[in-house]
């Protein structure tokens, strides 16, 4: 088989540059005014002077993460933010016009509560299911596939995922068992063996649960829209616009589980390797068409089980770097800017992960030093990050003021740094998230 | 013999650890030795976890292969046979309330265990009243809390104020860690320590351990 997404291709400057005049033309963004849009140009200009690493932006742009805040900081319950979607709108709204970050990030991770309840969702403890109503949302981690179906992945990942994962995953979906093999309907006499199990009641139920489950999701996703109009039409861009995975998170994660893929590496690695391979280009194409949809440049990437206590350099190397750089090079020759928020430490690996096209990606950082990183991979790639959230949810305003000027003195020197936090910003306390970004906007201005 | 399922389970050949625990079974061999042998290559594993030379694919082969051979150790066992060692000291240990995380705990509840420990695990989500029972019940001279969410904090630092309410506080030091935690978080909940790291984890209790004399 062909090997791909090893090269950065000859266009991926030209499709960078168009997908930029995507996201900073604005267009279909109902601005109050001109002014609006001249602050949302500038604002996603800060961010791709960041990214280029062609020349310092005007100022640091300041892209906290929101994570939960926003609804706590309300006085929203966690309840009320998956099953009332004006409400989750007000909240973000409140955020975004009281604390002004540059870059806010959409509530696409605060999921409509309805749609798991339909869905009698098997992954998960949120309000109200096993978790109290100002709790969030947490996996419950389960052996969803076996050792032994590594094959069938590798043969058909998406007949996998209807036929075994979704199954599953979704209590409603169970009948999906039994949908047909879709390769083999390939002429006339396929067509009616294609068609028995729609026939079938089961499947019907399962298929009115998607129903109701998707409408109900639209109801959510236009009050996502509506907001999204509203912060962006005051100058505010979002600060990512899709979403893909590390192949191998996506196997450890909900497919092995945490402890079944590290035992993989022992167990199963040929298989283990061969499987990542194989959904790399469907993790790509869903990189590329999440971004398209929203008009953006960066697909938000979080990494899991890369971190340096997970693995060795030399596992890293082996079982999770190669097709994440694969994912990374494929998304970079598309024109898109993968935002890859390292969650841990990355301390191990700075050399191994500066592998990457230069001024084509964003590496955001949690627990990494971010010295460390502005000599290694901060040469090639803009990074983020990094203040702590144990700081925000505990320490003082002053405390935060005196770790941002370090982390600016440190990270943000030359340009090449967008400022943010190490994770989302869930139980801090509203004083210093302010300070945070008060100060910041003010002190990362290039002289 | 003996050596051989060292050698093979420190250096993670499962299928031939297996194979060697079953022939030394079957041979007559003592169960509890059998099992003593893969406690020694876990104490290695354990070792080569702390200085950096294994990861958490080894620690949890490892474990797993324990767990394997105990299984089939079992059905030659002797209930007479059965002696109990004498544990270091004794550890509470939980993931606090509002967090169902446990692959940071379970690191550290393994270190601890063949470091010689003896580790009452609560589990997750474990509200403030169990770690006060269970404080009561076993006496531990440590307790630990783990939280990786960050709205689990306040969950923490309520969990040693219930333990301070049951005046309890003062007969058990307490450490955190997770990844949610450090330095700062420590202050606030007012815990004794806290821990970047599972090694830690261990170090701070052998510290206290003999400390107590």
């Amino acid at each position: 088989m062909k090997e791909r997404f090893l090269e950065v291709a000859a266009d991926a400057d030209q499709n960078q540059e168009a997908q930029f005049d995507t996201w900073l033309s604005g267009k279909g963004i109902p601005f109050v005014g001109s002014e609006a849009e001249a602050d949302y140009k500038a604002r996603v200009l800060l961010i791709k002077d960041a990214i280029q690493l062609k020349k310092a932006p005007q100022r640091i742009p300041i892209c906290p993460s929101a994570g939960f805040f926003p609804i706590q900081y309300a006085g929203l319950s966690m309840y009320d933010a998956m099953y009332d979607y004006d409400a989750l709108a007000l909240a973000w709204q409140k955020y975004s016009d009281e604390l002004t970050p540059d870059a806010y990030n959409a509530p696409t991770t605060v999921v409509p509560g309805r749609v798991l309840d339909i869905l009698d969702f098997k992954l998960g403890r949120w309000p109200g299911h096993g978790v109290s109503e100002h709790s969030e949302y947490q996996y419950v981690e389960k052996e969803i596939m076996k050792a032994d179906e590594y094959q069938d992945l590798i043969d058909d990942p998406t007949g996998f995922f209807m036929n075994k994962f979704f199954p599953r995953i979704f209590g409603t979906l169970k009948p999906l068992k039994n949908m047909p093999l879709l390769p083999p309907v390939n002429e006339i006499p396929c067509i009616p063996p294609a068609l028995f199990p729609f026939g079938d009641k089961e499947i019907q139920s399962a298929f009115s649960s998607l129903t109701k489950a998707g409408e109900e999701t639209i109801r959510w996703r236009d009050a996502l829209r509506r907001l999204n109009g509203s912060i962006m039409g005051k100058g505010y861009p979002a600060f990512s616009g899709g979403f893909t995975k590390a192949p191998f998170d996506v196997i450890g994660d909900t497919l092995r589980g945490t402890r079944e893929i590290l035992m993989d590496i022992y167990r199963h690695p040929d298989e283990l390797i061969e499987a990542c391979e194989r959904i790399t280009p469907f993790m790509i194409k869903s990189g590329v068409a999440s971004c398209k949809a929203t008009g953006h440049i960066m697909p938000f990437i979080p990494l899991h089980k890369g971190a340096d206590a997970f693995m060795s350099e030399e596992q890293f190397q082996t079982f999770y770097w190669p097709t994440l750089r694969k994912v990374i090079i494929g998304l970079a020759n598309e024109g898109m800017v993968p935002q890859l928020f390292a969650e841990g430490g990355y301390n191990q690996r700075l050399e191994i992960i500066s592998d990457v096209p230069e001024g084509k990606v964003v590496w955001w950082f949690d627990l990494t030093d971010m010295a460390r990183a502005k000599k290694t991979i901060g040469r090639v790639a803009c990074i983020a990050g990094n203040v702590p959230l144990s700081l925000l949810c505990t320490a003082t305003p002053d405390d935060v003021k005196a770790y941002c000027k370090e982390l600016i003195d440190v990270a943000g020197n030359g340009g090449g740094f967008i400022f943010s936090t190490g994770a989302g910003m869930q139980g801090s306390k509203p004083e210093n998230v302010k300070t945070m970004i008060e100060f910041s906007k003010d002190y990362g201005i290039y002289q | 013999m003996p050596d051989d399922l060292v050698d093979a389970m420190v250096n993670m050949r499962e299928a031939e650890a297996m194979e060697l625990a079953q022939k030394m079974l079957d041979a007559g061999e003592d169960p509890l030795q059998v099992l003593e042998h893969c406690r020694e290559a876990l104490k290695i594993v354990g070792k080569q976890f702390e200085t950096g030379k294994y990861f958490l694919p080894e620690l949890i082969l490892s474990g797993e292969m324990l767990k394997r051979i105990s299984k089939i150790a079992k059905p030659f066992m002797r209930k007479e046979s059965n002696k109990k060692t004498e544990a270091k000291g004794k550890v509470v240990i939980g993931s606090v309330k509002g967090d169902i995380h446990d692959i940071g705990k379970d690191i550290v509840v393994f270190l601890l265990d063949i470091n010689g420990f003896e580790v009452h695990d609560l589990g997750v989500d474990v509200p403030a009243e169990k770690f006060v029972e269970a404080i009561s019940q076993f006496q531990p001279a440590i307790v630990g809390m783990s939280a990786l969410l960050t709205t689990a904090l306040e969950s923490m630092k309520n969990t040693v104020d219930v333990i301070k309410n049951a005046g309890l506080r003062d007969q058990v030091k307490i450490m955190v860690g997770g990844g949610a935690v450090d330095e700062k978080v420590r202050k606030y909940a007012d815990a004794d320590a806290c821990g970047p790291d599972a090694v830690a984890a261990v170090n701070l209790s052998k510290e206290w351990v003999e400390d107590k004399g």
